[in-house]
């Protein structure tokens, strides 16, 4: 999550540097002379750290309700779920360079690709392949994860690569501190794409059969509903969230086969934080987990905030597996 | 001792190749094969006969290879010691995952989440703190002595580690002969009924994964002494998890040979990736994952049960009926 933090961090010395406000430079002059005070002076540096946590956060909650979504109803953990963003990121990549699409409108067009791709695997892959068993569902996962990484490395190599856009890098002013652009509409487009996943799974016919399936698996089948068919829908939609994640990442974020990686031991902890198969679950965790990362990086440096997260996650699991809001295990 | 006989055949057999093969290549490709194959037995243990599906046997493998390699390079320990430290360390971090692990019952994907987490945080941890190296990894003195653990000629390494492959697979045997094993067995089956009879899972499901921590520390051991070298994106990499999950299911998950057999056909594949496409990166890996996939969509038992099933198969078509009950034990 190193390019994350950068942005952390050129939020917070940003000010300084364009010398906009009158006590932020000293002050941050003061954080880089003496590391150990800084958690005392700044209060508002603080907050900056929190906001970006949330934006962060935001992103994450994204990716997660994907992984939520699919568990909530297969009761598996997608393992494919960090190679499938690095996918969807190079798809943005590639829209962007080859197409000249805007990521942001790209979205459109790579979700429902991405659907479809992840309605295809569960159906013709996952499900035939796993025979029903749990154990089976993880191990082939695992499989697609390792055979889309390297496809990707096999195809692009190793090169990491970004995009540069005209607002990639612009910054809103909010009085006390800045915002980064690109950030600020992620964390919005979040919003925006759970009240879309809540509008089907309330409304919809396919969001009813999703919820029939996912609470009485054979009760559904006996009133005649396509149990494959449902699983499927549902990892296409746990995939589009990863591809709309995607293109709200790529402008901040940059791209290689292994992009995805950072992103799906974090959405596996915020999954577990929040409940494994709840969506409000997935969307707090998120933001609880955005923000602890920004204020551990912030206070101990960035390796060790990454231990910070995975020992929530640990902690999480051995005593309160079934997470915040999530149903008895 | 019958029951032993195919490990002592298939053992001897091994033992031969250094005979009729001088190719340093060769025996490179032998060592690493079996290398992976006692990583693999080790997580077959936990993972074929407990059913618990580890994703960070990496944490057990690392310990084991850093243990070996932080004695020798820190504390001027002999390399034979350094190499017993190294299982029974890789040992102790099995117990206290496992302690955690099954103290709060986690199973299936639980199980497999949270080892994942601990090989992750070994990892990171590893890569920031000064004993280990850091970032830049140990590099143990070349010594070439049979009391510093290290040969001259591949040969040796070979045997070497073909022993401790025959000690996992004797293992592994009287693992499916013994009380303890018929235990483990019934608690992959069905946790709630083995129970019920008065089988104590956890003490059961910990005493498999201290035993599968051991064997798998014991290929870390190995790879530092081979190699020379380890960092931790190595000891405790995703790669390593992957492969010694890879290797019993693919050769047959539950079974003595599973982990030997799958070991030397994932490596044979993956030479024979590069021998036709050249070293491209990722093509190997693909084929892996593909091999995965294909082998428990077509042979879930892996190949090991996939042929005792065609034995079964043509045993009921061409025999007594007896042979059946063998078909339902054998898994």
């Amino acid at each position: 999550m190193g390019a994350l933090d950068c942005f952390v961090a050129e939020s917070v010395i940003g000010p300084a540097t364009s010398g906009r406000t009158r006590w932020l430079p000293a002050m941050t002059r003061l954080c880089k002379a003496a590391p150990l005070v800084r958690n005392v002076l700044s209060p508002l540096i603080l907050i900056t750290a929190v906001l970006n946590g949330l934006m962060t956060g935001a992103v994450y909650a994204l990716v997660a309700l994907g992984l939520t979504l699919i568990y909530g109803v297969l009761h598996i953990i997608n393992f494919a779920h960090g190679a499938i963003l690095s996918a969807a990121l190079f798809a943005a990549f590639l829209a962007y360079q080859k197409l000249g699409l805007d990521p942001y409108l790209a979205a459109f067009l790579i979700a429902p690709a991405f659907f479809a791709f992840g309605y295809a695997l569960q159906r013709f892959v996952i499900g035939p392949a796993s025979h029903g068993d749990d154990r089976n569902m993880l191990l082939v996962t695992l499989g697609l994860a390792v055979i889309i990484e390297n496809a990707l490395l096999y195809t692009f190599r190793a090169d990491t690569r970004t995009i540069d856009l005209a607002y990639g890098f612009k910054s809103i002013d909010i009085g006390f501190t800045f915002l980064s652009l690109p950030r600020l509409i992620s964390f919005a487009a979040v919003f925006v794409v759970a009240l879309a996943l809540w509008l089907i799974m309330a409304l919809t016919d396919t969001g009813k059969a999703i919820r029939a399936v996912a609470k009485e698996k054979l009760g559904a089948e006996l009133a005649g509903i396509d149990v494959a068919h449902i699983y499927a829908m549902t990892f296409g939609l746990g995939t589009a969230c990863v591809a709309i994640a995607a293109c709200l990442l790529i402008p901040i974020y940059y791209v290689n086969p292994k992009a995805g990686d950072a992103f799906v031991l974090v959405a596996f902890t915020i999954v577990v934080l929040g409940g494994m198969g709840s969506v409000p679950g997935a969307v707090i965790g998120g933001l609880v987990i955005g923000v602890v990362e920004s204020l551990a990086g912030f206070y101990f440096g960035e390796s060790l905030g990454q231990v910070g997260i995975f020992l929530i996650f640990i902690v999480v699991l051995l005593v309160r597996p079934r997470g915040l809001f999530g149903a008895t295990a | 001792m019958k029951a032993f006989l195919p490990i002592a055949i298939v053992v001897a057999a091994l033992a031969a190749v250094p005979l009729l093969v001088h190719s340093n290549v060769v025996l490179n490709f032998l060592v690493v094969a079996l290398m992976i194959a006692l990583a693999g037995q080790g997580w077959n243990i936990l993972g074929g006969y407990g059913g618990q599906y580890s994703f960070g046997h990496a944490a057990f493998f690392g310990t084991g290879a850093y243990v070996t390699a932080i004695l020798q390079v820190h504390y001027g320990v002999n390399a034979w010691i350094g190499f017993v430290a190294g299982i029974a360390a890789g040992a102790a971090v099995g117990g206290v995952i496992g302690t955690l692990a099954f103290r709060a019952s986690l199973r299936s994907s639980y199980f497999a989440l949270v080892t994942l987490a601990f090989a992750e945080v070994l990892r990171i941890l590893a890569s920031v703190t000064p004993v280990t190296g850091a970032g830049v990894g140990l590099l143990v003195k070349l010594d070439v002595r049979a009391q510093s653990f290290q040969f001259q000629s591949r040969a040796i390494f070979y045997l070497v580690i073909l022993a401790l492959v025959a000690v996992s697979l004797v293992i592994a045997q009287l693992l499916e002969r013994s009380r303890f094993g018929v235990w483990l067995i019934a608690v992959r089956e069905n946790e709630d009924a083995a129970m019920a009879l008065g089988v104590d899972a956890f003490a059961v499901k910990l005493g498999a994964m201290v035993l599968s921590a051991a064997v798998t520390a014991a290929a870390g051991c190995f790879y530092v002494q081979y190699f020379l070298f380890v960092d931790s994106g190595i000891a405790y990499g995703g790669w390593i998890s992957i492969e010694a999950l890879l290797t019993p299911i693919i050769g047959g998950v539950g079974t003595v040979f599973g982990a030997l057999v799958g070991a030397l056909v994932v490596k044979s594949l993956g030479e024979g990736a590069k021998l036709v496409a050249g070293d491209v990166p990722g093509l190997g890996l693909m084929i892996y994952g593909a091999v995965l996939i294909l082998v428990i969509r077509f042979a879930p038992r892996g190949l090991v049960g996939a042929l005792v099933d065609a034995r079964g198969h043509l045993a009921r078509r061409f025999m007594a009926p007896r042979s059946r009950v063998r078909e339902v034990v054998g898994g």
